[in-house]
């Protein structure tokens, strides 16, 4: 199987479904003549030409309401954010648009839009380049949310996001970029709401998803030199979430530690941890832990950037103390 | 006013215009009584405007509007019961009951809404005439907003879009002259609104907005400038709101001599001392009109008062769509009647040959 890069796996998707239908165009920041601020629309105007391949003004909420507006008439159009940070200003576009028409309309509209692009630590950015928004965006009822580890789910979820009907948003990752993994060539779907058991183990299990899913490998080899066998569940949507794959890892292993990048009040693992609690609670031995960015707002200074984020040693203190080896 | 319109064509406004205004006047009355709730906002003294619009362009073209919806949905030709029962949250409206006065959506006659966030309809209209440019359909999408819309970034990004893409969109600005409570020229640097256009290069123009044939003859040759290619049009109707911005509001903010000037205008009388005056028709026909009017919209309140509330599994339908669930025809759901919906060309069907800009084969690759 080639081992391509995670943004090569998505431009295969966007060309494979754009070949596929004619309906499906890209239009964003950059994406055209620029090639994209991280290459993902590579050679896709040259291919497609600029009615589908659109190079937009700095609009974000105008072109975030363009995309909306051509779904409603049967377009299956692709947004990409050139990250999710500048999409607070498509929020309204995306939130009280988007995710309301089919029901607003009482099911007489569709609309099969998908907004697209990084999230997450840049690299140096501070704190207005550098947020989460997983757990804000999985809060509305009426669009769905994926968040790919891997090149090969990121080639497969965007090709279902694309001919999914509903809005959906695929989070990507600055640092995933250049990330390298096995992908097949040609059709690959992977359905929206399936978690993936990466690793398996027995001792415990590691509930993670996007970029946070190699700390986690790390961790895991970490551990598994202290004769400690994680399991590691990759979420990669996270709404729908695949109950079943989380209680199913939890039943297993009896314990559960959940990594990731956002903050932690009111974070995505709250509600894995509520989920936990609710259904899972009898098969637990232990507290379910969380380890997530500090709640704070993401620093410029390198020492202190990599400290905000989940950092290898909290993640193995924590699978400790529910392992109850800790000392402390 | 303007001449030479048929017969047919005064009294399909008039009838129209007749429609809407006991259609309100009703529904405030009815929101008196308790039987519609939440914000509710009508289109009295505006009627002109829709009215005058929607006479003027093609049943296939696209229409979309805000929150003062009702007028724009029954012009379109929506079934007032269905409309009023929708305001009544009954089972039986456009939405299930789901949506309310805000969101009327009526997409058998290309009505698409019905947006509760000033100005955020604009973009969706830009997108909507992409999509007609893309497909190179030869229909055009027209936008009403109010005047405060035109205050909103929404209204300036989509217009810069449209015009530089050459989007069949006609943006009608409904300048009523307030925002709710807040006189226009309170909070606008620039209170010509149509003159907003020349700063994206676009054709923008005014038309009074309580005249229905002037608009009719406005929006007629807006929309062929649109539809031939041209690109899109922002025009201003000048008109105004004889009630407060919604129910809600007692409308303290302004003079009643205001009011009661403004009165004189009103496009109902206008247009039907028009009609007599040119002898299209007779005071007869058209009491007969007020007559037939009135008892649709009779008709629709006891529509909407026997219909039921929608089931509570209708709370678990229309968030999300599943894979092959189709789409809801509201006339076919309610009243059995076969209607013809959109359709549009598959991906393999469709053949894009719009070019944004000319094609530029010396590209490098980067990166």
């Amino acid at each position: 199987m080639p081992e391509i890069m995670y943004r090569e796996a998505l431009n295969q998707a966007l060309a494979e479904e754009m070949e596929r239908d004619a309906n499906v165009f890209l239009m964003g920041e950059e994406v055209g003549k620029y090639q994209g601020a991280f290459k993902v629309s590579q050679g896709l105007l040259q291919r497609f030409g600029s009615a589908r391949v659109v190079d937009a003004p700095i609009s974000e909420l105008g072109f975030a309401g363009l995309g909306t507006g051509a779904a409603m008439v049967g377009l299956r159009p692709v947004i990409e954010m050139m990250t999710f940070n500048f999409a607070f200003l498509a929020m309204d576009q995306i939130f009280n648009g988007a995710a309301k028409i089919r029901h607003m309309s009482g099911g007489q509209l569709r609309v099969p839009i998908v907004f697209r692009g990084p999230e997450g630590t840049g690299g140096r950015l501070s704190s207005q380049h550098s947020q989460v928004f997983d757990s804000i965006y999985s809060q509305f009822p009426g669009i769905k949310v994926v968040a790919p580890a891997t090149p090969k789910d990121a080639k497969g979820l965007l090709k279902s996001a694309i001919r999914d009907d509903n809005p959906v948003i695929v989070f990507e990752a600055e640092r995933l970029y250049a990330v390298k993994g096995e992908v097949p060539e040609g059709e690959l779907l992977i359905p929206i709401g399936k978690a993936e058991v990466k690793r398996v183990g027995k001792d415990v299990s590691l509930i993670t998803w996007s970029r946070m899913y190699y700390y986690v490998e790390q961790a895991a080899a970490e551990l598994e030199k202290e004769g400690i066998h994680a399991e590691i569940l990759d979420l990669r949507s996270l709404r729908p979430l695949d109950e079943e794959a989380i209680l199913t890892t939890a039943k297993k292993t009896n314990r559960v530690v959940i990594v990731e990048e956002g903050w932690p009040h009111a974070g995505m693992g709250a509600q894995i941890a509520d989920l936990l609690q609710h259904k899972a609670f009898d098969h637990l031995d232990a507290p379910v832990l969380r380890v997530t960015g500090l709640d704070v707002n993401m620093s410029y200074a390198a020492n202190l950037e990599t400290l905000i984020q989940p950092t290898l040693p909290r993640i193995v203190d924590a699978v400790k103390q529910v392992l109850y080896r800790q000392e402390k | 006013m303007a001449s030479a319109t048929k017969k047919e064509t005064l009294l399909s406004m008039y009838r129209s215009m007749v429609l809407v205004r006991r259609f309100e006047e009703r529904a405030g009355q009815q929101y008196g009584l308790g039987k519609i709730a939440g914000f509710c906002h009508l289109y009295i003294g505006q009627e002109a405007v829709a009215v005058g619009t929607i006479e003027a362009i093609r049943p296939d073209d696209y229409v979309i509007s805000a929150y003062r919806d009702h007028g724009q949905a029954l012009a379109r030709g929506a079934d007032p019961g269905m409309v009023m029962a929708e305001l009544f949250g009954r089972s039986t409206g456009y939405s299930k009951g789901k949506g309310g006065s805000m969101h009327l959506f009526d997409i058998e006659h290309h009505f698409y809404g019905g947006f509760a966030i000033v100005g955020a309809q604009i973009p969706l209209a830009t997108g909507m005439a992409f999509a007609s440019r893309y497909r190179n359909e030869d229909r055009v999408t027209v936008c009403f907003f109010g005047d405060a819309a035109a205050n909103q970034g929404a209204f300036h990004e989509s217009l810069n879009m449209a015009s530089k893409w050459k989007l069949p969109v006609v943006y009608i600005c409904e300048n009523n002259r307030y925002g709710m409570g807040t006189d226009f020229s309170r909070v606008s640097a620039e209170t010509d609104i149509s003159k907003r256009a020349c700063a994206y290069a676009m054709r923008g123009e005014q038309v009074d907005g309580m005249d229905v044939l002037k608009v009719y003859e406005a929006v007629k040759d807006c929309a062929e400038y649109a539809r031939s290619g041209r690109g899109p049009v922002l025009l201003e109707a000048r008109t105004y709101r004889y009630r407060g911005h919604s129910m809600a509001d007692p409308a303290t903010y302004r003079e009643k001599s205001e009011v009661e000037s403004e009165r004189k205008n009103d496009p109902i009388p206008r247009l039907r001392e028009y009609i007599i005056r040119t002898k299209a028709a007779t005071e007869a026909e058209l009491d007969a009109i007020d007559q037939e009017e009135k008892k649709v919209v009779d008709q629709s309140i006891k529509f909407a008062d026997e219909s039921p509330e929608p089931s509570e599994e209708e709370l678990w339908t229309d968030t999300v769509v599943e894979p092959g669930e189709p789409d809801v025809h509201p006339r076919e759901r309610v009243l059995g009647q076969q209607v013809k919906w959109p359709s549009y060309p598959s991906g393999s069907e469709l053949n894009v040959t719009w070019q944004l800009e000319p094609s530029d084969k010396t590209e490098k690759k980067v990166g």
